[in-house]
């Protein structure tokens, strides 16, 4: 579906371009209408495509579940409750299973994060032009816009800022809970005391600096693996599914067989978003576990 | 892939849908699944409790017909007993009264024969005062020969 104007480099940078809001260097506000434009906007911007999304998906399933946890009761479940209850069911058992502390808060959180994940993922079963497509429409058919400058990224997950900004989140949560649970000293000798520990004071000495370093490492990797794992998945299923989009470009009998290619890539896919929602979780799950726990070492 | 302010956008979006998930959505969730694993479980209670009580029930029942069966034997054998005494006591009625039928019968012949007698004495004591009479060809005193008379009444 790329357009004759359109070189393929072109259509794949143009869908990996988020549609983004921000501060342009003369100093007025307004939306990118390049790469670069938003590169040169800096931190100070915002991608309106990621937010939208992520925004609506979640808002979506949040009232869906409240229309069903308001109704929800005791008697013989029906349609909806029973498919609710079976999620939250599996979420209970997995947090049950994994996270020994008491924190009320951790399942529900598990919840969110399992179906938001799964819905910001299922963008990416959805044909890759579509939704663009409209908005490009809207964007030069309403605001007068050019249509080769509407950028649109549907799948919030394949935006960096978006698995970043969870795994940072649950990163805030573990090192808060962390304090909370062991207190700073318990939490630095955590940090500090192992792997390497000796009797003897002065050899102690030298190993807390290799043992921080090592510890602080690992504990820096927990989200930047946590976001990278999920952004790197469907980074690459985004991907092809523009690569195998590009073939409809090539004539009708490449179109077919690209057709046939998407079909099966978007079969395989649906294993893979919800493999990562469900990994994206249970490490949450584990890391909240971690922060739970005192004095193991 | 710029790192940009979405970054803390969708951290503040992840917190806020947590919460509403923890205050909102979880609590009455869960509350559903427990309250309904408790119903379960008392259910099953229940059914226990009952078919346990049923099986009381059904010993009870064959003990009471076992009692029955038993109390309805003895009865039988007290009508039957009582029966043959009945019969015992009506065979007796029936010879007693049959005795004293035949008491009287003999006590009633035994009377007809004497009235029989007495009026046959009388008879001949007056044929034997007419024949006397007439043998004698006199009248004979009756009164003055009462003793004698009555003697030879008493004779025949």
């Amino acid at each position: 579906m790329a357009s004759e104007s359109l070189t393929a480099s072109d259509y794949i940078k143009h869908h990996l371009t988020n549609l983004t809001f921000g501060q342009h260097p003369d100093g007025h506000w307004g939306l990118a209408h390049s790469a670069e434009e938003a590169s040169a906007m800096g931190f100070w911007a915002i991608h309106v495509d990621t937010m939208f999304w992520s925004i609506a998906l979640g808002a979506l399933f949040l009232l869906l579940l409240r229309r069903v946890a308001r109704k929800a009761s005791a008697d013989t479940p029906v349609g909806m409750q029973n498919f609710v209850e079976w999620i939250v069911d599996f979420v209970n058992g997995i947090v049950k299973g994994g996270f020994t502390g008491h924190n009320p808060m951790v399942a529900p959180m598990a919840l969110t994060i399992f179906i938001w994940v799964f819905l910001i993922n299922f963008m990416d079963l959805i044909p890759v032009d579509w939704l663009p497509q409209v908005v490009t429409m809207l964007g030069s058919g309403l605001f007068g816009m050019d249509p080769h400058h509407v950028y649109f990224r549907v799948v919030p997950s394949t935006d960096p800022n978006a698995t970043f900004g969870m795994s940072l989140a649950v990163f805030a949560l573990m090192i808060y809970y962390s304090f909370k649970i062991k207190g700073v000293g318990g939490f630095a000798a955590e940090l500090t005391l192992h792997p390497f520990s000796s009797n003897n004071k002065l050899l102690q000495l030298v190993f807390i600096p290799i043992n921080f370093l090592l510890e602080f490492v690992s504990l820096l990797a927990k989200p930047l693996s946590l976001s990278l794992r999920l952004y790197g998945n469907m980074f690459a299923g985004e991907m092809i599914f523009i690569l195998i989009a590009l073939m409809y470009g090539g004539g009708w009998i490449l179109g077919i067989f690209g057709g046939f290619l998407q079909l099966g890539w978007a079969i395989f896919h649906v294993l893979i978003i919800t493999l990562q929602a469900f990994i994206f979780m249970v490490l949450t799950v584990v890391y909240m576990d971690l922060a739970y726990q005192v004095g193991e070492h | 892939m710029n790192i940009n302010l979405t970054l803390i956008g969708q951290s503040i979006t992840f917190f806020v849908f947590v919460w509403f998930c923890y205050k909102f959505i979880w609590p009455p969730l869960i509350h559903a699944l427990e309250e309904r694993k408790k119903k379960i479980a008392d259910g099953l209670a229940a059914a226990e409790h009952g078919k346990h009580e049923q099986e009381l029930a059904e010993e009870r029942a064959k003990e009471i017909l076992r009692e029955a069966k038993n109390q309805a034997g003895e009865i039988i054998i007290r009508a039957e007993k009582r029966a043959a005494e009945v019969v015992d006591e009506a065979k007796e009625d029936a010879r007693a009264e049959g005795d004293r039928l035949l008491t009287a019968a003999r006590a009633e012949i035994d009377q007809e024969v004497n009235r029989a007698k007495e009026e046959l004495r009388g008879k001949v004591v007056s044929i034997a005062v007419a024949g006397a009479g007439k043998v004698l060809e006199r009248e004979v005193d009756e009164s003055a020969h009462a003793e004698l008379l009555n003697k030879l009444a008493a004779e025949i």
